[in-house]
């Protein structure tokens, strides 16, 4: 089964930079194991209910307490770039 | 006998008899790493001074009669995917390259407070993604029976070290196969508990719906030791299970007559290499000899699951691997723009596995193919739950090889990732369903490598696959070790 990719929007979307070469070697492989996935779609699912998570569980509630959080400056002491108690980054809103 | 070679019940009962220190079976570990690691490379992280404290507290806690239970003073490894406070946790990723942890998982926590020994972080493929453990940034885990082959994956790392002797028993994570592959390919023990059993707080995840942790040891025995230490509730882990805690143990001891034990057609005929397979019937008549009632069972949906895994694992996967973005930790890489930083440090960070799992799982869940992809491979999860279900009205387990092949070649798969995928074909449906499975190394292969027995059996019932596990173990008596493991072949 044929498979439509358009490769640069799902790049983009993943917030992967890849180049144009690149692009086409994942395009192609993905192609490949896309058409292998689409068997799937052979199957007959009419009135299957879809499964997202194998526990029969929902709503996983425990009591409001408060409870030590991890150290500050333990947790900076990894950040790529910091200012003070914040992580830094470029600015991301045009004033 | 090099006390490296122990069990973990041998060591630690030699160690209450005051025969052997902590302080010495960690070195045993040591000794076997530094003659075996510059050819496996189980570990990326050996943490000597970590260890070297906690072998002398467990022996210092020993002598003052303070007792934590039965992994107290016994050197563990731990998969590099578990967060390990103060000790670099990379995932075998650049884009996590020197990040120390300020937290524990979990399961390590619970590892620390049952006196373990933790002896090192072991290599697996990035973020869990593979079968051979060469999808790694820092380089290949070697097969310990023949270094020109792989361990498997993706915790081939854990499954190396114990089969070596440089671990008592390790921690791994199975995704779709994970633990038993590599275990199956390493000829030792690994068990992958029923979702929910073991917390996956601080497992870095992969795909959540499916990651479980799970012991890697040489015995049977020891894996339901190095399981129970770690399983439990845990609030912090919100698909942790909430019920009462089945007993592992409770039906040990009893044998297999009259149990029935179901042969799944599609996985152990066609795509099974003929050397796993001869192993595999010799077992299964082992079993039947014994008084097992061994019948053959036909799961449909399996033909299926293969390709519902894979568009529902890089689904979760492309979501959970949002979360390294270069921003407060790991890798990051100059941007003049937000999204440029990100999409720089990602595509810096993540090798190619990752990326190609990424890139899919976004695809699967885009506008205008998530129907047709993820919502379809959720109904094939159902129908293989459902198929399970079927079949565990007529049996008590489910038995199947491990893995369609023994050891494959390094480099052998790496081009074409769909052939790679195909190893994990007998692992993933345990995965989709959630249920407990276990793997047992039953023989060798015509190239002296170990092929890997797996018993299945429904959620919450890891009692009766122990149970067969221990009696498959008692009726071959799988003892071969690898060469390297011995201190002739490691000298």
């Amino acid at each position: 089964m044929p498979v439509e990719i358009d490769i640069a929007k799902v790049a983009r979307l993943a917030r992967i930079g890849l180049t144009e070469e690149e692009l086409a070697h994942y395009g192609e492989q993905l192609q490949g194991i896309l058409e292998h996935a689409a068997r799937v779609q052979a199957l007959a699912t009419d009135g299957v209910v879809p499964t997202a998570h194998p526990l029969p569980m929902v709503n996983a509630l425990r009591a409001d307490l408060v409870e030590p959080t991890l150290d500050r400056e333990e947790v900076l002491a990894q950040a790529p770039d910091r200012e003070g108690p914040y992580f830094r980054v470029p600015p991301f809103l045009e004033d | 006998m090099d006390p490296a070679d122990l069990s973990i019940a041998d060591a630690a009962e030699r160690l209450r008899a005051g025969e052997v220190t902590a302080v010495e079976l960690l070195a045993a570990v040591q000794r076997r790493a530094s003659m075996t690691e510059a050819i496996l490379h189980c570990y990326l992280t050996i943490d000597r001074d970590g260890a070297a404290a906690a072998a002398e507290a467990a022996d210092a806690a020993l002598a003052r009669g303070e007792d934590l239970g039965p992994l107290h003073g016994i050197p563990i490894a731990v998969k590099d995917n578990m967060v390990t406070r103060g000790v670099e946790t990379t995932c075998s990723s650049r884009i996590l390259s020197g990040w120390v942890p300020p937290y524990d998982a979990t399961a390590v926590e619970r590892l620390r407070r049952g006196g373990a020994v933790i002896f090192g972080k072991t290599n697996l493929d990035e973020f869990a993604m593979g079968s051979s453990t060469e999808n790694s940034a820092y380089g290949p885990t070697r097969n310990p029976w023949n270094p020109d082959r792989v361990p498997g994956g993706s915790s081939g790392g854990s499954a190396a070290t114990v089969a070596v002797g440089s671990a008592f028993g390790a921690l791994g994570s199975d995704t779709g196969g994970s633990i038993r592959q590599p275990a199956a390919l390493c000829g030792v023990v690994g068990m992958k508990p029923t979702y929910g059993l073991v917390s996956r707080y601080g497992l870095i995840a992969f795909a959540s719906s499916l990651d479980q942790i799970g012991p890697i040891t040489r015995t049977v025995a020891d894996a339901v030791t190095l399981f129970e230490v770690v399983a439990g509730h845990d609030p912090s882990d919100a698909t942790s299970y909430r019920g009462e805690f089945p007993d592992p143990r409770a039906e040990s001891g009893r044998g297999v007559a009259g149990l029935k034990i179901g042969v799944v057609r599609e996985l152990s005929g066609d795509g099974i290499d003929p050397g796993v397979l001869s192993a595999f019937r010799a077992t299964l008549d082992a079993l039947a000899a014994a008084g097992a009632e061994v019948t053959e069972v036909s799961l449909p949906s399996t033909e299926y699951a293969l390709s519902a895994y894979y568009l529902i694992a890089p689904a979760e996967c492309s979501a959970n691997l949002a979360r390294f973005d270069g921003v407060r930790f790991g890798l990051r890489l100059p941007g003049d723009s937000v999204e440029q930083l990100m999409s720089a440090s990602r595509r810096d960070g993540f090798g190619p596995e990752v990326t190609r799992r990424i890139l899919l799982g976004t695809y699967a869940l885009s506008a205008g193919y998530y129907d047709a992809f993820y919502g379809q491979a959720q109904k094939v999860r159902t129908m293989v739950i459902e198929d399970f279900s079927r079949a565990y009205r007529d049996v008590d387990v489910l038995v199947t090889p491990t893995s369609p092949s023994t050891a494959f070649g390094v480099g052998e798969k790496t081009a074409d990732p769909l052939s790679m995928y195909l190893s994990d074909i007998c692992t993933i449906p345990s995965n989709l369903s959630g249920d407990p499975a276990i793997s047992v190394p039953v023989g060798l292969d015509g190239a002296d490598l170990p092929v890997g027995f797996q018993i299945l059996a429904p959620a919450l019932h890891e009692a009766v696959m122990f149970r067969v596990a221990e009696e498959v173990e008692r009726l071959v008596g799988f003892s071969s070790r690898p060469a390297l493991a011995t201190s002739e072949g490691a000298a």
